[in-house]
């Protein structure tokens, strides 16, 4: 009993997390498709600089529930969200909030890669060019940084002018990553961003979310359990909507408090 | 037989037949078109036929073999032809070309082989091209100058008639730079000063001495124009120098002023390449001059002019009202029964007969929009109307709510096609819908915008019945465009290449000097709507090569 009480205290540590510690706190968020409910009262807290994992089996509302942070569930007509999400204390459910100035403060980086029909240097500054920067240099600086922080920069830095569809999926997925660090949000969303790569490109993208910790607080999707052991902080396990475990990645992966956690990364179901 | 039923192989060959029964009607008709129209242009021999009449009299005629028929000797006798009893069962007939319109009945003729007693291949019969009726054909007996012959070797004929008759042209040259620039210039500035005055006179500001200065200024234009009346005098004039003597069939002595010459040649005494070298002459004369003639005789350039411009015209307008549309419907409009009746009536507008486009565009474009631009902004003109009158600008909008459908359909079906993954990619970055839809999306759509683009141009460019309401006119004295400000005259009336066809073929005078055109200008439309499609797919290849869809 002992490591459930140890695993209380860090349960307890993410929930009675300071306000200046907490990137995000979602509070009983019930997310509806038409009749069928989603999402059953989830509540959490995302800690600041830190990677938290989303792990469940398929449809248990994982990518919902990532998706409800930058609100691109908007684009789903029949769906409807009860409760909220704070952002450094504003509900972005807001009537006030827009929506495309959260989304410049969440960003997301998606399944596939989804490059634009342009350059690659085009694809990086899209999101500079949304804010009307013109400035050559400041592009040019914004481009390279962030090719950097996304560790593309070395392979691309000759060809930027050419198609990015010349490059490979790992590449791309690599610039799309760029792509959302050029704007500078505070949070940025991956959902399950290596499920469609190869192995050694799927490597490369994990070392390179340890290092986008430092700057930014990332929230990841996965139905890789090995992932999310490999490259969270904390890790949240989803079953049917529903909000199951969130504890510490090492106190989840070994010493789970519920029945459902365990048998699911042991490999039981999901 | 089961067995091979079952391999799909009767399948192959039915869906394979299926395409080369296409493809072979489409080249046939292609082919057809193109040798009919083409070989019109090739300086055919010119035969000199002696015949035998009913009184047994010989009589020369000469001309080109336009066409030949079998004809079966018991239909020619029951028709009550004569001295046929011991010839054979079917019988050739030949249609005759004679030309010299003004001197004989018929310039075609029909001939029975049993009549001709000789045919030979007269090495100097020369054909002429004329201003009026038509070609003439005879041999040259002379050159003169002023009324007297001018003294030149047989042998130098040809030579001296050249000379001459490009010193009749470039008169004609000028003489034309002179009606249609300077004068039209003035005519047009004329009557300006006319509108002017009228607009004055409307809103009773016409003062004595506004009156008097308008009337300087059209006076200083009307002494300008005595003087360039003069200069085409004096034109006209010089062109009346030259004349040539020629026989003609019947051994009569005729005098063509040079000034109603616009080309000779002695197509017997041409050698292929020569030949080759007047066929490709032809051709650019037929492309790039006016019609002459009830457009019987001449080029059809204006037509190509009218065709292709209306139809760019009509590409400007519909393009971006049809991208629009579609984009409402398929980003804004909600996804409901009303937008999915709406969508259906739209496929549907495709399907109603082009004539009742038409009917609209004279009820609604013509009468309504253009009679209320004529009172608004061009009340002084009236009763005479400015855009309340058929012109290019209303076919072009005509033609553009016609092929609506066709690329609010496409653009669409491009849309639909665009991965969602691109557009959340777009809004994750904190655009708005409308960014995310200039910005990625509609570039991404302009392969299948140029689709639409491709089959609306196709369908409006062969399209003539609502023209023939909207705009479309047998003859129009100017193109739609010319050096007079402001350039472009959208009310104008134009010709087209579709109308031309009808005009030509079923309204001619000569049915038989029109049928070759016919085929030529029908040639040349659907080379130049091939061309325009061509443009636009290749415009399309290079869009499609630059926002390549993600092929996952």
């Amino acid at each position: 009993m002992i490591t459930l009480a140890k695993s209380s205290t860090e349960k307890d540590l993410l929930s009675h997390l300071s306000a200046e510690k907490t990137a995000l706190e979602i509070k009983n968020l019930d997310l509806y498709y038409g009749d069928k409910q989603a999402l059953f009262d989830v509540s959490m807290k995302i800690p600041k600089g830190k990677v938290t994992a989303f792990i469940g089996p398929s449809g248990c509302g994982k990518s919902t529930l990532l998706r409800c942070i930058n609100r691109m569930n908007d684009l789903v007509d029949i769906c409807r969200v009860d409760g909220n999400i704070a952002l450094q204390g504003t509900n972005i459910y807001d009537k006030s909030v827009d929506v495309a100035a959260l989304r410049r403060r969440v960003g997301m980086v998606f399944q596939r890669p989804n490059p634009f029909p342009k350059s690659i240097y085009e694809n990086v500054v899209y999101g500079l060019r949304l804010q009307g920067i013109k400035d050559r240099r400041t592009l040019d600086e914004a481009a390279e940084n962030s090719l950097r922080s996304a560790a593309l920069w070395n392979e691309v830095k000759d060809r930027l002018h050419d198609n990015a569809f010349g490059l490979s999926g790992g590449q791309q997925q690599r610039l799309v990553i760029a792509r959302a660090v050029a704007i500078d949000p505070e949070i940025l969303l991956l959902d399950e961003p290596t499920s469609a790569l190869d192995p050694i490109s799927t490597l490369t993208i994990e070392e390179l979310i340890t290092e986008l910790k430092e700057k930014f607080t990332v929230v990841i999707v996965t139905h890789n359990m090995q992932q999310a052991a490999r490259v969270s902080d904390q890790t949240a396990f989803m079953y049917m909507g529903k909000l199951i475990e969130y504890s510490d990645t090492n106190t989840l992966f070994t010493t789970p408090t519920q029945k459902q956690t365990e048998d699911y990364i042991t490999g039981r179901y999901g | 037989m089961g067995k091979w039923f079952k391999s799909g192989t009767p399948w192959i060959w039915m869906t394979g037949g299926a395409v080369s029964l296409s493809l072979i009607a489409v080249i046939g008709l292609f082919i057809l078109i193109g040798w009919r129209g083409l070989s019109f242009f090739w300086p055919s021999t010119v035969y000199q036929f002696d015949m035998l009449d009913k009184q047994g009299q010989q009589y020369k005629v000469i001309g080109e073999i336009y066409d030949t028929e079998s004809v079966l000797k018991d239909q020619l006798i029951a028709a009550g032809v004569t001295g046929l009893e011991d010839k054979e069962d079917t019988l050739q007939r030949y249609l005759i070309k004679i030309g010299n319109r003004e001197y004989v009945d018929l310039d075609f003729q029909w001939v029975l082989e049993t009549i001709i007693a000789d045919k030979t291949i007269p090495k100097d019969v020369v054909v002429f091209e004329r201003t009026k009726n038509g070609n003439f054909y005879g041999y040259i007996e002379g050159i003169q100058e002023n009324g007297q012959a001018v003294t030149v070797e047989k042998s130098q004929f040809k030579d001296e008639l050249q000379k001459r008759v490009e010193r009749s042209l470039a008169l004609k040259g000028k003489e034309e730079k002179l009606l249609s620039a300077d004068i039209g210039h003035i005519n047009f500035d004329l009557e300006k000063i006319r509108l002017k005055k009228r607009k004055l006179d409307m809103d009773g500001l016409l003062t004595a001495e506004k009156i008097q200065q308008l009337d300087k200024e059209s006076e200083l234009l009307r002494n300008e124009y005595l003087v360039l009346e003069e200069q085409l005098f004096t034109y006209r004039k010089q062109a009346q120098r030259d004349s040539v003597l020629v026989r003609d069939m019947s051994g009569r002595s005729v005098i063509l002023p040079m000034s109603s010459v616009l080309d000779f040649y002695l197509p017997n005494d041409m050698a292929f390449f020569t030949k080759v070298k007047h066929w490709f002459h032809q051709v650019g004369k037929f492309i790039s001059d006016d019609p002459r003639e009830a457009n019987t005789e001449g080029g059809v350039f204006p037509a190509i002019f009218g065709t292709v411009f209306m139809v760019m015209l009509m590409a400007v307008i519909v393009t971006p009202f049809g991208v629009v549309a579609a984009i409402y419907l398929h980003e804004y409009a909600g996804k409901n029964n009303i937008t999915k009746f709406i969508r259906i009536a739209v496929i549907n507008l495709a399907g109603v007969p082009s004539i009742v486009y038409g009917v609209f565009g004279l009820g609604f474009f013509v009468y309504i929009v253009g009679g209320s631009i004529d009172e608004l902004l061009y009340p002084a003109a009236l009763p005479a109307p400015t855009f309340g009158s058929p012109g290019v600008l209303w076919s072009a909008l005509t033609l553009a709510i016609l092929t609506l459908p066709v690329v609010i359909v496409s653009t669409e079906e491009g849309l639909s096609r665009i991965p969602s993954s691109l557009r959340e990619g777009s809004l994750a970055l904190g655009a708005t819908k409308s960014e995310t839809l200039w910005r990625i999306i509609v570039p991404m759509a302009s392969p299948a915008i140029m689709t639409g683009l491709i089959l609306a141009v196709a369908r409006a460019a062969g399209e003539v019945a609502p023209l023939m309401l909207v705009g479309v006119v047998k003859m129009a004295p100017t193109l739609p465009v010319d050096g007079n400000f402001p350039f472009l005259h959208l009310e104008r009336k134009f010709m087209h290449l579709g109308f031309h066809i009808y005009d030509v073929g079923f309204q001619s005078p000569n049915i038989e000097a029109a049928r070759p055109l016919v085929y030529a200008t029908s040639f040349l439309l659907v080379t130049v709507i091939i061309g325009l499609n061509l443009a636009a797919i290749a415009i399309r290849n290079n869009l499609r090569e630059k926002y390549r869809a993600l092929e996952h």
